[in-house]
C-alpha cells in the first residue's frame, strides 16, 4: 500500500527537485549568461505567449507525421505481405531494405525536397522514410514465424494461401506489428521535426515545429526555443499513447502481455 | 469389414535423412480405435502425418477409403500435441475454423459449432478466449474443433500428454464417449501403455531406427469403457503384458 503511494510520490519528488537545481543553476550564472538558461516559469510564459504559433505549427507537423506515418503504415504492410510469401523475395529485397535504412534520412533531405515541394510533401516523405523501416521488419517477422502447428492445420483442412494470410498469419503477426507501430510512433513526431527543420516552408500555412524552432532560434528567443521543445515533447507522447491504446484495445482480450497485473 | 486405412509396405524418410518407417503394413477397420506406442524416434507421429497427407511416402502404398490421403482429407482430422488453439479468436471461433475453411455459412457454422462445444461439455465457454481456459479444456476445445466437420477418421498425437494423469483419465473417458454417439476410426499415438490400453481395441508396437511394426496388441476389453474398467483385472493384466512388451523392444535395441 505505501508503496504505492511511494511509486506515485516519488517522480512528483524528482521534478520538484529538478526544477529546483534548473532554478539554482541558474542563479549562480552571470547576468549576462542567463540568457541561455531560461527559467521554468519563463518558458510557461512564453509558451502561452506563443501558444497561437505553437499550436499553428504543431498542427502542421501533426499533418505530416501523420500522413507520413499512415503512409509506412499501409505501405510496409504490404511489402511484408509480398516479403513473407517466400524466401527468394525476402533475399532479393531485405539487402536494399537494410540500405535504406542505414542511409541517414537527413542527408536525403536535400534530395528529397527537389523531388516533392517543400514544406509538408517532403515533411511527410522524410516521415514516411523513418517510420517504414521497423514496420516493416517486425510485421513481416511476425508474418513468417507463425506456429508451425498452426500451418498444418490449416494445411490439413486445404486453406487456400489467402485464407491462410487472412486467417492465420495476419493476426497472428498482429503482436509484431504493434511493436513496430509503437517504435513507429516515437520516430513518426521526431521525423515530422527533423524533416521540418530541413524541408519546412512558411508557404501557405507557415511551417512546422521545426521551421518554428529556426525562427525562434535566428531571434535569440530561448524561452521560447525550449517551449517549442516542450511541444515537440507533447506531441510525441500524444503519438505513443495512441499507439498503445490501439494496441492494448486490439488485443487485450486475447493477449497475454496484457494480462492485468501490468497494465 | 471394411478396410478404412491400408498401409502396405509403406517406407518414409525425410530428404535425404535416415528411414523412419520401414515396410510397414496394417490395415485398419471401420470402428477400430488403434493406438501406436513404440521407444521414441519410431516414426509414431510420422505414421499419422502420413494418414493425413501432411506429408508424402517415400515407398509403399496407403490408402484411406479406397483413394490416396491427399483426396481423402474431408474425412479426416488431427488433433495435435498442442492444443493449437488461435488465441485471437474466442472457443466457438476456433471450433469453427475447420467449418470457415470449407466455406460453410456462418448461420451453419455457429450451430454446428454450438453443437460439438455442447458435446465436450464447454458450451458456457463458448466466449472465452484461449488464456482464460485450463489445460484440459484447451484440450477439449481441440477435439471439438476436430469433431466439426464429422469426420470418419480421427488422429490424435500424444493430444493428452501435457495433462497430470486426473485430467488425462478424465478426457481418456470422455473421448470414448463421444465415440459412442459416433463411432469415428481413431488412430492415437501415446507413451502411456495404460492409456493405449483403456482406449483402444487394437495397438501397434513399433521398434525403432528404423520404425517397424513389432508386434500388434488386441485388447479384450469391451465397450462402452468406464472408470471402472481401470478397476478391473483383464484391464490391469493386459497393461502390465503391454508394458512388458514395450520394455522387450526397447531391450531389443541395447
Amino acid at each position: 500500500m505505501s508503496k504505492k503511494i511511494l511509486a506515485y510520490l516519488l517522480p512528483v519528488l524528482t521534478g520538484i527537485l529538478f526544477i529546483a537545481l534548473w532554478y539554482g543553476l541558474r542563479g549562480m550564472m552571470a547576468d549576462d549568461q542567463k540568457f541561455l538558461l531560461p527559467s521554468p516559469d519563463q518558458i510557461l510564459t512564453a509558451f502561452i505567449e506563443n501558444k497561437d504559433a505553437l499550436w499553428n505549427s504543431a498542427l502542421n507537423t501533426t499533418k505530416g507525421a501523420l500522413i507520413g506515418f499512415f503512409g509506412a503504415v499501409a505501405i510496409s504492410t504490404l511489402l511484408a505481405i509480398v516479403l513473407s510469401l517466400s524466401p527468394l523475395i525476402r533475399a532479393s529485397l531485405y539487402p536494399y531494405l537494410m540500405i535504406l535504412q542505414m542511409t541517414p534520412v537527413i542527408v536525403l533531405a536535400p534530395i528529397i525536397i527537389q523531388w516533392a515541394k517543400p514544406g509538408l510533401p517532403s515533411v511527410s516523405v522524410i516521415t514516411f522514410l523513418i517510420c517504414f523501416f521497423p514496420l516493416v521488419v517486425n510485421t513481416t517477422q511476425g508474418l513468417i514465424s507463425v506456429d508451425r502447428n498452426w500451418v498444418d492445420l490449416f494445411k490439413m483442412y486445404r486453406a487456400s494461401r489467402r485464407q491462410e494470410m487472412f486467417l492465420l498469419r495476419l493476426p497472428a503477426a498482429m503482436p509484431y506489428f504493434f511493436t513496430g507501430l509503437r517504435i513507429a510512433a516515437t520516430l513518426g513526431p521526431i521525423g515530422a521535426i527533423v524533416g521540418d527543420f530541413t524541408a519546412g516552408s512558411s508557404a501557405g500555412d507557415g511551417g512546422g515545429l521545426g521551421f518554428q524552432a529556426i525562427i525562434y532560434s535566428s531571434q535569440l528567443k530561448m524561452a521560447a526555443l525550449f517551449a517549442t521543445a516542450l511541444t515537440g515533447c507533447l506531441l510525441g507522447f500524444i503519438f505513443v499513447a495512441a499507439a498503445v491504446w490501439l494496441s492494448w484495445w486490439s488485443m487485450h482480450a486475447w493477449h497475454d502481455s496484457f494480462s492485468r497485473n501490468d497494465i | 469389414m471394411p478396410k478404412v486405412v491400408e498401409f502396405q509396405e509403406v517406407e518414409k524418410r525425410y530428404g535425404e535423412g535416415p528411414l523412419i518407417l520401414d515396410r510397414l503394413s496394417f490395415a485398419a477397420e471401420k470402428g477400430d480405435f488403434i493406438s501406436v506406442i513404440g521407444p521414441s524416434g519410431c516414426g509414431k507421429s510420422t505414421v499419422l502425418k502420413l494418414i493425413a497427407g501432411l506429408s508424402p511416402l517415400s515407398g509403399g502404398s496407403l490408402t484411406i477409403e479406397d483413394t490416396t490421403p491427399a483426396n481423402a482429407t474431408d474425412e479426416i482430422a488431427f488433433v495435435f500435441q498442442e492444443p493449437t488453439l488461435l488465441p485471437w479468436l474466442t472457443v466457438q471461433k476456433n471450433v469453427e475454423i475447420p467449418l470457415r475453411l470449407r466455406g460453410i455459412s456462418a448461420g451453419r457454422r455457429r450451430e454446428a459449432a454450438a453443437n460439438v462445444l455442447a458435446r465436450v461439455g464447454l458450451s458456457e465457454h463458448a466466449g472465452y478466449y484461449p488464456r482464460q481456459l485450463s489445460g484440459g479444456q484447451k484440450m477439449r476445445v481441440s477435439i471439438a474443433r476436430a469433431l466439426s466437420l464429422s469426420p470418419k477418421i480421427l488422429l490424435l498425437d500424444e493430444p493428452f500428454g501435457a495433462l497430470d494423469e486426473m485430467a488425462r483419465d478424465h478426457l481418456n473417458e470422455e473421448l470414448l464417449a463421444l465415440r459412442e454417439q459416433k463411432a469415428w476410426t481413431a488412430f492415437f499415438v501415446t507413451h502411456s501403455v495404460a492409456e493405449a490400453v483403456f482406449l483402444s481395441n487394437r495397438i501397434l508396437v513399433l521398434s525403432a531406427n528404423p520404425g517397424r511394426l513389432y508386434r500388434e496388441i488386441s485388447v479384450d476389453l469391451p465397450y462402452p469403457r468406464t472408470k471402472e474398467t481401470r478397476q478391473s483385472s483383464v484391464y490391469q493384466q493386459q497393461v502390465a503384458d503391454a508394458s512388458r512388451l514395450l520394455r522387450s523392444v526397447e531391450d531389443d535395441r541395447l
